[in-house]
């Protein structure tokens, strides 16, 4: 809804001039300190003080943030404001591209995410991750779920895997679709059902944190509406961080949300005052669509 | 610029479409006319090999009676040294001056006795080995004729006088004698998929440089893949981009278009001279062709890798997969189709490679059919290069034989790399 175009200083180009004078923010200026509430009592992942660099550029300035246990936190904010930066550092994706420096402390249940001594396989079937576009691997649906447990050695006879991969899809909301196929490649499915596949298999490692980076910017409005409720469920078992560009998706699914700008955190609060009583004007720009 | 009206406007479209249709036509027909001249080359060299290496599948053989005659095979006692050490040539000539009892003269017997092969009395006494109860006995036996009667009753099919350059009158009347009783036949040249090189073309084989060639590939293979592989999954999974990466990158690209000769040269120098490997053997041609074809398969495999959508590796990594398990269960199956056509590809150019090869002596004459990687051995296209190099006329339809071969060796191999990739490719 919002295809404006960003300028260089990231905001769009004034629909009403008048208007947006009054609103004018530097932002690198008024930012300034994240309003509202990011810490929370009850943590699962705690990120202090965190920056962010692609070779020079600074892609997140000092963030900090709590996201608490089966609560699901929505980061929403314009185009290239750090979200998905943000979102990939907590199960240290970001460590496969070149040139990304990561800064800061990032805790799980009190344990480092970062530091020489810390394995990032064990990490990353903690913390699972769901993309942006649905990524099956070019296997059969059963083989895409079953992959995860049996590279952490999870299972340990078929009787075990097979019922791994029957409770995931039906977690995933999959199983009744794909019963009868399992052999088939996953890359058969629709979108929606691929997602919810790729979701099956994140669930699969039992992981305490499910990261989701737009997980419906690719599908059609029912399949989305299918993983909302999808992911309303899973709040019960899991953590669940997602980035999302709609801000409806975000007020449907989040207890929390988070709004980023220019690599900023610049407003985290109950998702019901954010998009009601916004405590910061850039917040409120936003989501009321002055720009994105 | 004046405003157009919208009825002038497409006035000019109308007139400029003549022109761009003729310039479309015109694309289109220069490339139909590239292709038409290329196919039209290959079906020249295609015709042109197999007329002339046709005839080469086809050997003249002559019918003679022999005597197994213990008096002039000189055998006194039947055993295993008699048998091989006999003058069987004795008894061909006996029996073919029985045929043609008005032969005298020394010149004349002697031009006599060259109808039949060389390697006639082998044949004779491989008979008698299989069975020494024939010894004093007579029977009819087909023996290879000498190239040249070979080549003159072939060259009868293209004109009445045929090929006299090396046939003089005498042997012309016998040859017409002996075909019109019917004791001599064209018959399918087994000779040349199961004997090594010889001087003489009737005695001459591409068996012995058929299998140095599949050993020579073979060790080309065992090497050349897996390391290929390992170089291209490390360049592309693992190493940092960086300066040194580019820089081993841009020698990669480079080693590719040296040429082949130099990599002979390097052979030589080093597995030859200082490693002391046997010379002309496929495990040292093996390994200057390893060299030769590493950078065709290494920027094969990096581009079959880097075809590989990186959500598939976001996916396993994200799935907590290591490094090595993302690479092994995942990027190479779906990189694999087009690893494997790259190194069919280095391999059919490796199997058609000379030049490197004569450096390390695979150009040596070779009869015995190699056994193992260190034989010597030579490869069919440095067989080629010897055989059309030979002065006898009969070499030159061996030669194309041999092309024919090797072409069709091939065709083969390319036409798997396609059916293997079609059968290996799969969608995401």
């Amino acid at each position: 809804m919002n295809t404006m175009t960003l300028d260089a200083t990231g905001y769009s180009e004034p629909a009403n001039p008048q208007t947006v004078e009054k609103k004018t923010v530097d932002s690198q200026t008024k930012v300034g300190e994240t309003v509202g509430a990011p810490f929370c009592d009850n943590a699962k992942l705690k990120m202090r003080n965190v920056n962010v660099f692609y070779s020079e550029t600074q892609a997140i300035h000092d963030v900090s943030l709590d996201i608490g246990r089966n609560e699901v936190v929505a980061m929403i904010g314009p185009s290239g404001c750090g979200k998905s930066t943000f979102l990939r550092c907590l199960n240290r994706m970001n460590d496969t591209i070149d040139g990304c420096r990561v800064e800061g402390d990032f805790t799980l249940d009190g344990d480092p995410i970062y530091g020489p001594k810390v394995d990032v396989v064990p990490l990353r079937a903690r913390v699972g991750m769901v993309f942006q576009k649905p990524n099956p691997f070019p296997k059969s649906i059963y083989e895409n779920v079953a992959y995860g447990p049996k590279i952490h050695g999870i299972a340990s006879r078929r009787a075990e895997l097979d019922e791994i991969v029957e409770n995931s899809l039906r977690r995933a909301g999959l199983w009744n679709e794909v019963k009868d196929r399992l052999d088939k490649p996953g890359t058969g499915l629709s979108g929606g059902q691929q997602q919810r596949l790729c979701i099956a298999r994140a669930i699969a490692v039992s992981p305490e944190v499910i990261l989701m980076d737009e997980p419906c910017s690719a599908l059609d409005p029912i399949a989305t509406a299918r993983i909302e409720e999808l992911i309303d469920e899973l709040r019960e078992n899991y953590t669940i961080a997602i980035v999302t560009h709609s801000m409806q998706q975000a007020a449907r699914v989040s207890q929390r949300t988070a709004y980023f700008h220019l690599g900023h955190l610049v407003e985290v609060n109950d998702t019901e005052t954010v998009f009601t009583n916004p405590q910061h004007e850039l917040t409120e720009a936003y989501i009321t669509g002055r720009f994105g | 610029m004046t405003d157009l009206t919208q009825a002038q406007v497409r006035e000019r479209i109308e007139q400029n479409l003549a022109g761009r249709h003729r310039k479309e036509k015109l694309f289109r027909g220069l490339g139909i006319a590239s292709i038409a001249f290329g196919v039209f080359a290959v079906l020249l060299l295609f015709t042109d090999i197999i007329s002339k290496g046709s005839g080469a599948f086809v050997q003249t053989a002559v019918q003679l009676e022999v005597t197994y005659d213990p008096a002039v095979l000189g055998i006194e006692e039947v055993n295993e040294e008699s048998l091989t050490w006999a003058n069987f040539t004795g008894v061909i000539r006996q029996s073919l001056r029985e045929r043609f009892p008005g032969v005298s003269g020394r010149s004349e017997k002697r031009e006599l006795y060259s109808l039949v092969s060389t390697g006639a009395p082998f044949t004779l006494r491989d008979r008698l080995q299989a069975n020494p109860a024939l010894l004093g006995q007579t029977e009819k036996v087909w023996f290879a004729a000498d190239d040249d009667v070979d080549t003159f009753l072939k060259s009868l099919d293209d004109s009445a006088e045929g090929f006299r350059g090396r046939t003089s009158d005498e042997m012309a009347a016998w040859v017409q004698t002996l075909w019109d009783s019917g004791e001599l036949k064209k018959r399918f040249n087994t000779t040349f998929f199961t004997n090594g090189d010889s001087r003489e073309p009737e005695q001459a084989g591409i068996r012995a440089a058929l299998v140095g060639s599949l050993l020579t590939l073979l060790v080309t293979l065992a090497l050349s893949f897996p390391i290929g592989v390992a170089a291209a999954i490390y360049l592309e999974e693992y190493a940092p981009k960086n300066r040194w990466t580019d820089l081993i990158e841009v020698n990669i690209n480079n080693l590719a278009a040296v040429p082949s000769i130099v990599f002979g040269l390097l052979g030589l120098a080093i597995f030859i001279n200082f490693f002391e490997l046997p010379r002309s053997a496929p495990l040292v041609g093996g390994l200057v062709l390893t060299l030769m074809t590493l950078p065709t398969i290494i920027i094969s495999s990096r581009a079959a890798l880097k075809s590989v959508p990186p959500s598939i590796r976001e996916a396993a990594m994200g799935m907590g997969a290591s490094r090595m398990q993302v690479v092994l269960h995942h990027v190479l199956p779906l990189a694999m189709p087009g690893m494997l056509t790259g190194a069919i590809i280095g391999m059919a150019q490796a199997l058609g490679e000379t030049a490197p090869l004569l450096m390390i002596g695979m150009v040596a004459f070779i009869v015995d059919v190699p056994a193992g990687i260190t034989d010597p051995a030579t490869v069919l296209p440095v067989q080629i290069f010897l055989w059309a190099d030979s002065p006898e006329r009969a070499f030159v339809e061996r030669t194309s034989a041999a092309i024919m071969v090797l072409l069709s060796f091939l065709i083969v191999m390319n036409t798997s790399a396609v059916l293997l990739r079609k059968k290996l490719e799969r969608r995401w």
